[in-house]
C-alpha cells in the first residue's frame, strides 16, 4: 500500500500511484477502493482512475474537501496508506455501442477516464467533454484526448477553451449528431443538469454517484440512493446508475447531513495538524 | 441461598460512559454460586448449551479454587468463554434447563463461565499445546465467532491456516456490532491474540468475492476452505421517509460507533448524529445495543419501537432489563407505517400504528394486527433500524455454483457444513441466518473437523 509517485495535477487535486498488486490484477473500469490513512481516520472511497497489472499498482487522484483528503494529500512518496480495500462496486459494462459522450466536471475526470479509455479501446466514437471551474482546475486533458475522437474543453470563465457549463457543450453535441450514450460524472449538480439535457431526446445516460460510505461492501446500507423509486446500495449496485432515474434531491441532501461535523474537523485540522485536536483527548 | 447478583454500573452514571456495565464477580461470588450447583449426575444444563460446555464439571473446580483447571474444562468445548459468558442468552439456554430453575432461581452459568475466563485472562494467553503439523493450507473467510473458532481448531489440529477479512479489524459483529459496553474490544482483542499465536494469519481488508474469489484461492494452493461471512447485509422497513437524514441501518449506526469510535469524535474523524429524540424499530439485541448506544451518545429521550409484545421481545433478558435501568421507553404493539422529514431532508417525526396480537403464526408467536384507525404520529430526530439482517452478495453471486436455499443462505450438508462445492464449507449465520455467537462458534467446530478429513482423505 506504499505510494509510488505522487504529482500535483491542479491546486488541491494530487495524483498518487500506489503499489497495491492484489487490487490492480482484479481492477476494471467503474471499480473504486475504500481507504484509510491511519489508525483514526475515516474510511472514504475513491476511484481507481487508472491500474497497471504488470508493475501492480493503481492511480488515485484526490481533491482535498475537508480533512481526509487534505491528509492523503499531504502523504508523500514512501508512505504508505493504513489500508486500502477494493476493488469495490460494480464494474462499468463495456461494450460498442456506437457514439459515446464523455461529459467530466472537475475532479469527474478521475473516474471518467478509465471507462472512456475502455470505451474507446472497445471500438465506439468517443466524444469527451471536459469542463473546470478555471483553466488552471481542468486535469488529465492530454490523458482524456489520447482516448476520444474529440475533446471539447470548457471553463465556467473562459480562461480556457469555450465559455460556460459543459451543459451547454452537451447540448450543442447532442443536437449535432446521433449520441448512443452519455456518461457524466462530477459535482451532482451537473449530473443533474447533463440528465435534464439527455432526457428530453431520451439518450441512455449514465451518472456516478458519490453517496456518503462507510465500509463499501453493502453492510451499513448508509450508501443508500432512490433509483427509480427504489432504493439501492450506491457502494455494490453502483457506483454508476441510470441517470435519468436518479432522485438527485436527496442525494444532495444526504451528502449536506454531515457538514457541521466535516467543517469542524477540517477547521481543526488546520489548527492543530492530522493529529485533530488533543487538548479534550483522553 | 439466592442466586449472586452480578454488580453492575450505576444507571445513572453508565448513561453517560462507554465502559463495561456488569463488572464480574468477585472470587467470593463465584465461589458462593458456585456452591449452589448441585452437580447433577445428569445435568440438564449441559443439554441447553449448543456446544455441550461440561457445565457440572468446570463449577466444581471453581467450588475447589481451581480456576484454570476450570478454564481447561470449558476450553474443551468453547473457545471463546469470555466471550459467551457476556452474550449468550443464558436464559434459553444453559440456564432454562438447569433444576434448580424450576423452583426457584437457575445457577448464574454464564457470569461463572466470564469469571473463570477473566481469571483466565489475568494470567496471560495460557499455553499453546504443541502441534503436529499437516501439510495442508486453509482459507477462511470472516473472522467472526465462527471463522475464528474454525481458525483456531484447524491450527490446532496442525493446517497452516488464513483468514481473510473485509474489514479493517478482525472479530465480525463482536467488532462492529456489538458495543464496547457489553463486549470491551480488549476481550475481543486478546481471543484474536490467542488465535495468531496458534500461527493463524489474518489478512484485513480482503473482499472475498471481489479481492479474490474462492476459484483463485484454490488456485493459490489452499486444499480447503470455510465461508463464514455472517449475515451482514441490513433489512429497511421499506416504508415512505426511509432515506431521509437520520434514519440509520442499526449496522451503519453500530458500525460508526464501535468500529470507527465515532463516539469519540473529533479525535476519531468518523462522525454520527443523534439528536434528542431517537425511535429504535425492532427489539433484538441489535435494537437494544443501538438503543443504549444512543443513551450514551446524548440523547434525551430514546424509544423502542415493537409491534409485538413484551412477550416475544428476542434480546437477551438481562440487556432488556439494562435498557429499561437506563431509560429506555418500550412503545410495544406499535409499527411504523411513515418518517416524516423536514425542508433539508431530516427526520422530524414518525407515524405509527397500534396493533394486537391475532392467531399464532407460523413461527408460533401471535401475529400482531393493526388496530383500526390507530395511526398517531410523534417527534423524533432519528430512526434507527433494527429489524433483521440478511445474506451479503458479494461472495454468493461471485462464486459460481455455490447452491443457497429459498431465504439465500448457504445450502450445507447439515452432518458436515459441506458446501455444493467440494472442499469449500460454511457455517454461522451465513448458513443459520441471523442466530448467535455460540451457534456460529458450534458450526465452526464442526466444520474444522470435517475439513481436517477432508484433507485427509483427497490426498
Ligand atoms: C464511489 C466514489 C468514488 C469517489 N472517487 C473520488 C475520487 O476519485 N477522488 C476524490 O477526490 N474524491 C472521490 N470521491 C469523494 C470522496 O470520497 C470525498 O471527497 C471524501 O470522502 C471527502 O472526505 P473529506 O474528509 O476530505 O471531506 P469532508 O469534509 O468529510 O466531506 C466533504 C464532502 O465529501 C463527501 N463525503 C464525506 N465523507 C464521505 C464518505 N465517507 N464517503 C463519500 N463521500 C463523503 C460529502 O459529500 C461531504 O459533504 C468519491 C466518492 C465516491 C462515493
Ligand atoms: C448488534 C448485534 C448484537 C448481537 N448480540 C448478540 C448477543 O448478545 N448474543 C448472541 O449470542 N448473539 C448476538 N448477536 C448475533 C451474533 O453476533 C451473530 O450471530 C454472530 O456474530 C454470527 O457469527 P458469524 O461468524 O457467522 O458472522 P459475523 O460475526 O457476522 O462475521 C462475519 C465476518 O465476515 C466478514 N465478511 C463478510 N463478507 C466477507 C467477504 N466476502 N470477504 C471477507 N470477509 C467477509 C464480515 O466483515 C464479518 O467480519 C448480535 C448481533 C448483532 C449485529
Ligand atoms: S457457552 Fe453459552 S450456553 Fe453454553 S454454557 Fe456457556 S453461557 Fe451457557
Ligand atoms: S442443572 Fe443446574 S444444578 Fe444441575 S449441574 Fe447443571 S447447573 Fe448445576
Ligand atoms: S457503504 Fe455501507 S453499504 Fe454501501
Amino acid at each position: 500500500m506504499e505510494i509510488v509517485a505522487k504529482d500535483n495535477l491542479a491546486p488541491k487535486i494530487v495524483r498518487f500511484v500506489i503499489k497495491a498488486p492484489a487490487i490492480a490484477a482484479k481492477a476494471q473500469p467503474g471499480h473504486f477502493v475504500v481507504v484509510r490513512v491511519s489508525e483514526t481516520s475515516e474510511r472514504i472511497p475513491l476511484t481507481i482512475a487508472d491500474y497497471d497489472r504488470e508493475q501492480g499498482t493503481i492511480t488515485l487522484i484526490v481533491q482535498e474537501v475537508g480533512k481526509s483528503s487534505a491528509v492523503i494529500n499531504s502523504l508523500e512518496v514512501g508512505d504508505s496508506f493504513q489500508d486500502i480495500l477494493g476493488p469495490l462496486g460494480t464494474p462499468y459494462p463495456i461494450e460498442k455501442v456506437g457514439t459515446v459522450v464523455g461529459v467530466a466536471g472537475g475532479l469527474g475526470a478521475a473516474p471518467l477516464y478509465p471507462k472512456v479509455k475502455a470505451l474507446y479501446e472497445a471500438g465506439n466514437r468517443v466524444i469527451v467533454i471536459l469542463g473546470a471551474q478555471r483553466k488552471e482546475l481542468l486535469i488529465l486533458q492530454e490523458e482524456l484526448a489520447a482516448v476520444s475522437h474529440k475533446l471539447l474543453v470548457t471553463t465556467d470563465d473562459g480562461s480556457f477553451g469555450h465559455k460556460g457549463l459543459v451543459t451547454d457543450v452537451l447540448r450543442q453535441v447532442v443536437e449535432e449528431e446521433k449520441i448512443d450514450e452519455v456518461i457524466a460524472i462530477g459535482p451532482v449538480p451537473m449530473m443533474e443538469a447533463c440528465a435534464n439535457v439527455t432526457r428530453e431526446r431520451n439518450i441512455k445516460t449514465v451518472v456516478s454517484l458519490n453517496a456518503v460510505m462507510v465500509d463499501g461492501t453493502g453492510m451499513c446500507g448508509g450508501c443508500r440512493v432512490t433509483v427509480g423509486g427504489e432504493s439501492k446500495f450506491c457502494c455494490v449496485d453502483g457506483p454508476a446508475f441510470d441517470g435519468l432515474a436518479v432522485d438527485f434531491k436527496e442525494l444532495r441532501q444526504r451528502q449536506r447531513y454531515y457538514h457541521e461535523q466535516e467543517k469542524q474537523a477540517y477547521q481543526q485540522y488546520h489548527q492543530h495538524g492530522q493529529e485533530g485536536c488533543r487538548c479534550h483527548a483522553k | 441461598m439466592s442466586r449472586q447478583m452480578m454488580p453492575k454500573q450505576d444507571p445513572e452514571v453508565r448513561r453517560h460512559n462507554f465502559e463495561e456495565v456488569a463488572l464480574g464477580y468477585t472470587p467470593e461470588q463465584a465461589l458462593q454460586e458456585a456452591s449452589r450447583c448441585l452437580n447433577c449426575k445428569k445435568p440438564l444444563c449441559v443439554k441447553g448449551c449448543p456446544v455441550e460446555v461440561p457445565i457440572p464439571e468446570f463449577i466444581m473446580k471453581i467450588k475447589a479454587n481451581d480456576f484454570s483447571g476450570a478454564a481447561a474444562k470449558i476450553k474443551e468445548k468453547n473457545s471463546l468463554p469470555a466471550i459467551c459468558g457476556r452474550v449468550c442468552p443464558q436464559e434459553t439456554q444453559c440456564e432454562s434447563q438447569c433444576i434448580l430453575g424450576k423452583k426457584g432461581e437457575p445457577v448464574a452459568i454464564g457470569a461463572l463461565e466470564r469469571f473463570v475466563a477473566d481469571q483466565q485472562a489475568l494470567e496471560g494467553l495460557g499455553e499453546i499445546p504443541p502441534v503436529e503439523k499437516l501439510p495442508y493450507k486453509a482459507a477462511v473467510i470472516g473472522s467472526g465467532p465462527a471463522g475464528l473458532t474454525a481458525a483456531a481448531d484447524l491450527a490446532l489440529q496442525g493446517l497452516d491456516v488464513t483468514v481473510f477479512e473485509s474489514l479493517h479489524a478482525p472479530g465480525g459483529v463482536l467488532q462492529y456490532g456489538i458495543p464496547q459496553f457489553r463486549l470491551p474490544k480488549d476481550i475481543v482483542a486478546r481471543e484474536v491474540e490467542y488465535i495468531k499465536k496458534l500461527g493463524v494469519k489474518i489478512e484485513t481488508s480482503v473482499l472475498v468475492g471481489q479481492t479474490v474469489t474462492i476459484e483463485e484461492l484454490f488456485e493459490q494452493g489452499y486444499d480447503v476452505i470455510f465461508i463464514g461471512t455472517g449475515a451482514g447485509l441490513p433489512y429497511f422497513l421499506n416504508i415512505p421517509g426511509e432515506n431521509l437524514n437520520g434514519v440509520y441501518s442499526a449496522n451503519e449506526f453500530l458500525t460508526r460507533v464501535n468500529l470507527m469510535k465515532a463516539y469519540r469524535f473529533p479525535e476519531y474523524d468518523t462522525p454520527v448524529r443523534i439528536g434528542e429524540r431517537v425511535a429504535v424499530v425492532g427489539a433484538g439485541n441489535v435494537a437494544m445495543d443501538a438503543a443504549r448506544t444512543s443513551v450514551r451518545l446524548g440523547a434525551k429521550e430514546v424509544y423502542i419501537v415493537y409491534r409485538r409484545s413484551a412477550e416475544e421481545m428476542p434480546a437477551r433478558r438481562e440487556e432488556i432489563e439494562n435498557a429499561e435501568e437506563e431509560g429506555v421507553i418500550f412503545k410495544l404493539l406499535t409499527n411504523p407505517v411513515r418518517i416524516i422529514g423536514n425542508e433539508a431532508g431530516e427526520v422530524v417525526a414518525m407515524e405509527c400504528v397500534q396493533m394486537e396480537l391475532g392467531e399464532p403464526d407460523a413461527s408460533g408467536r401471535r401475529r400482531p394486527v393493526v388496530k383500526p384507525g390507530s395511526e398517531f404520529q410523534f417527534p423524533v430526530d432519528n430512526v434507527i433500524v433494527a429489524i433483521g439482517q440478511g445474506p451479503n452478495p458479494i461472495l454468493l453471486k461471485n462464486t459460481g455454483n455455490l447452491a443457497l436455499n429459498s431465504r439465500g443462505y448457504i445450502d450445507v450438508d447439515p452432518e458436515t457444513l459441506a458446501t455444493s462445492i467440494p472442499g469449500v464449507y460454511a457455517g454461522g449465520d451465513i448458513v443459520t441466518g441471523a442466530a448467535t455467537v455460540i451457534a456460529a462458534m458450534g458450526a465452526g467446530k464442526k466444520a474444522a473437523k470435517h475439513m481436517v478429513e477432508y484433507c485427509k482423505n483427497k490426498k
